[in-house]
């Protein structure tokens, strides 16, 4: 019997994307993922790496050709059923996209609370995650007022703080020093490791030889996949559907999300790397 | 508890929105003094109405002999007397009619010279199926000069002004409901326009269309609410000044108009409606303008 964790995280089936009348910047782009993969999405500046991210964390529609996420077809998704999708999908915008009104605390905890997660377990998730990325001290600062790599890890912890099936990273360590910058890429493949697919769109390409994991290429428009030396091991088995994942405001949401609460708890290593 | 719920948005900072009591304000000050002017007119009509239905004027014409308008009206008093459809009659003595005609006559009023015609006042029973047609019918077979009024044609007149006046003052409260809603689908897309970014976020992460519409309803409501106080609080002395005014009038030009429990139950009840309109309005703007996004 298939799944829905044997099914393709993403889909795509020869999608084409224009903005309005111009030419297409994805052209009969076709590739599938699998649970638990690690992928570099690489491309010069303009390729198309975040109009591909945009169109799998669903702020865009494709002009032509099939996507589906989580084994539903994007097209024929009731638009009511994309907040559910939405919600498994944790991104890591490249301009961070914080709210800066709102605190680094209330940042994080954005993703759970519109998920309807009780107050008392938002409190206790966010405060443990927000420690965990070394800002523990921070909670109560607006991203104005933190630095770059700061802003870089509030903007990380509310991509991971629903523990999300599918983790979208576009251009992580565009904004830090080479050194934050491997530090955030080693946290996203201890994500991976706990069964999160990660998808790292980046123009560095010294970054991607040194780790090699499989390499999705945008070149003007244009898709191939190189394969990298590193083999994904499957994802980690019995992992449990979060209330985050299927949208669902209930009492059983904070008990469903133990492992979560398990992982951040005791994190494996992953605090050096901050 | 929606007043008391948290924003991921910076509502309560725009500054596009800080008028916005104060236009509702306003709409609610015109909208209380729309209805309570409606509430007189159709209480002062109701009173003209109830005070003359089921009632009849008869007069017997005065003629050059005392003597026969004396029999007549006997006769006529007779006739009353033995209708069963009348409640009671009261004929008018001379000096009550003088009374009345002072103030249009003067003093010829009691001039030998001013024939007066004799006047019974008709009270019918309730329910009964007698006009005056049909005590005019039952007169004339056993008096001549005898006229009945039965206050039908003026009173109309009357009832049709004031039931213009009412239709006037629905209109003015329609018109005030639709600068409201004008007013605040304008405030709302206006705040969607500058959170846009922020809205993007919250869609991006999963937030439905209603965990976003809610925050902005909940922000129209807080306005409403405040704006509605603002409001009742401008109409209650401009409603007890103009009670004061009516109550130092002639009472015979405008009758006592006491409000009820429900008059002012009503009254009470606009502030609170104008606010629930302002957070269904801004309800629905954002719902229709987020589905149009992705």
């Amino acid at each position: 019997m298939i799944t829905e964790f044997d099914e393709p995280i993403v889909r795509f089936e020869n999608v084409g994307l224009r903005y309005g009348l111009g030419p297409e910047v994805l052209q009969d782009v076709s590739f599938s993922l699998d649970p638990g993969a690690f992928h570099f999405l690489i491309g010069e500046s303009g390729a198309g790496k975040s109009s591909l991210l945009k169109l799998i964390y669903l702020a865009l529609r494709p002009t032509r050709g099939l996507i589906s996420l989580f084994g539903k077809d994007i097209a024929t998704t009731p638009r009511e059923q994309l907040p559910a999708l939405r919600r498994r999908v944790g991104v890591v915008f490249q301009e961070f996209k914080l709210l800066n009104h709102l605190s680094a605390f209330d940042n994080v905890a954005l993703p759970l609370r519109v998920a309807g997660v009780k107050r008392k377990d938002v409190n206790r998730h966010v405060a443990e995650l927000l420690a965990w990325v070394g800002l523990k001290d921070h909670m109560k600062a607006r991203p104005p007022t933190l630095s770059g790599g700061q802003q870089q890890r509030v903007a990380i912890a509310r991509a991971v703080i629903s523990r999300p099936r599918l983790l979208l990273a576009d251009e992580p360590t565009g904004n830090v020093d080479d050194t934050m910058g491997y530090r955030l890429i080693h946290l996203f493949e201890e994500l991976n490791k706990l069964g999160t697919t990660v998808i790292i769109a980046t123009h560095n390409q010294q970054l991607v030889e040194r780790l090699g994991y499989t390499q999705l290429r945008l070149d003007d428009g244009q898709f191939s996949v190189i394969p990298g030396r590193k083999q994904k091991a499957p994802p980690s088995e019995g992992r449990a559907q979060t209330a985050v994942e299927t949208g669902k405001s209930t009492n059983s949401a904070a008990d469903s999300r133990i492992d979560t609460e398990d992982t951040f708890r005791n994190p494996p290593n992953v605090e050096n790397f901050l | 508890m929606i007043l008391a719920s948290r924003s991921d948005l910076p509502l309560d900072k725009d500054e596009h929105s800080r008028f916005l009591p104060w236009l509702i304000a306003f709409m609610v000050f015109l909208s209380i003094l729309a209805v309570a002017g409606m509430l007189v007119l159709n209480a002062t009509a109701s009173r003209w109405d109830a005070g003359v239905r089921g009632t009849l004027t008869v007069q017997v014409v005065p003629s050059a002999d005392a003597a026969d308008d004396e029999a007549r009206l006997n006769e006529v008093l007779t006739v009353l007397a033995t209708s069963p459809e009348i409640a009671k009659y009261d004929a008018m003595d001379e000096a009550r009619l003088i009374r009345l005609l002072e103030p249009w006559v003067g003093a010829a009023a009691g001039s030998a010279d001013l024939p007066l015609p004799r006047l019974i006042d008709v009270e019918l029973k309730p329910a009964t199926d007698l006009t005056a047609a049909g005590l005019r019918k039952r007169l004339d077979v056993r008096v001549k000069g005898v006229t009945i009024d039965d206050h039908r044609v003026w009173l109309d007149r009357l009832v049709r002004m004031i039931e213009t006046f009412e239709a006037l003052a629905l209109v003015v409260l329609l018109f005030i409901v639709l600068a409201t809603i004008g007013t605040v689908v304008f405030t709302t897309r206006t705040g969607l326009a500058i959170h846009r970014d922020a809205i993007e976020v919250l869609h991006l992460i999963g937030a439905q269309d209603n965990y976003i519409a809610r925050q902005f309803a909940g922000r129209a409501l807080g306005l409403g609410v405040k704006g509605g106080i603002l409001g009742l609080c401008l109409a209650a002395p401009t409603l007890w000044g103009l009670a004061h005014l009516a109550q130092s009038l002639d009472e015979r030009l405008l009758p006592d108009i006491g409000f009820g429990p429900v008059h002012w139950a009503l009254l009470l009840a606009l502030p609170i409606s104008v606010a629930l309109i302002a957070m269904s309005t801004a309800k629905i703007t954002v719902l229709r303008n987020l589905a149009q996004m992705l």
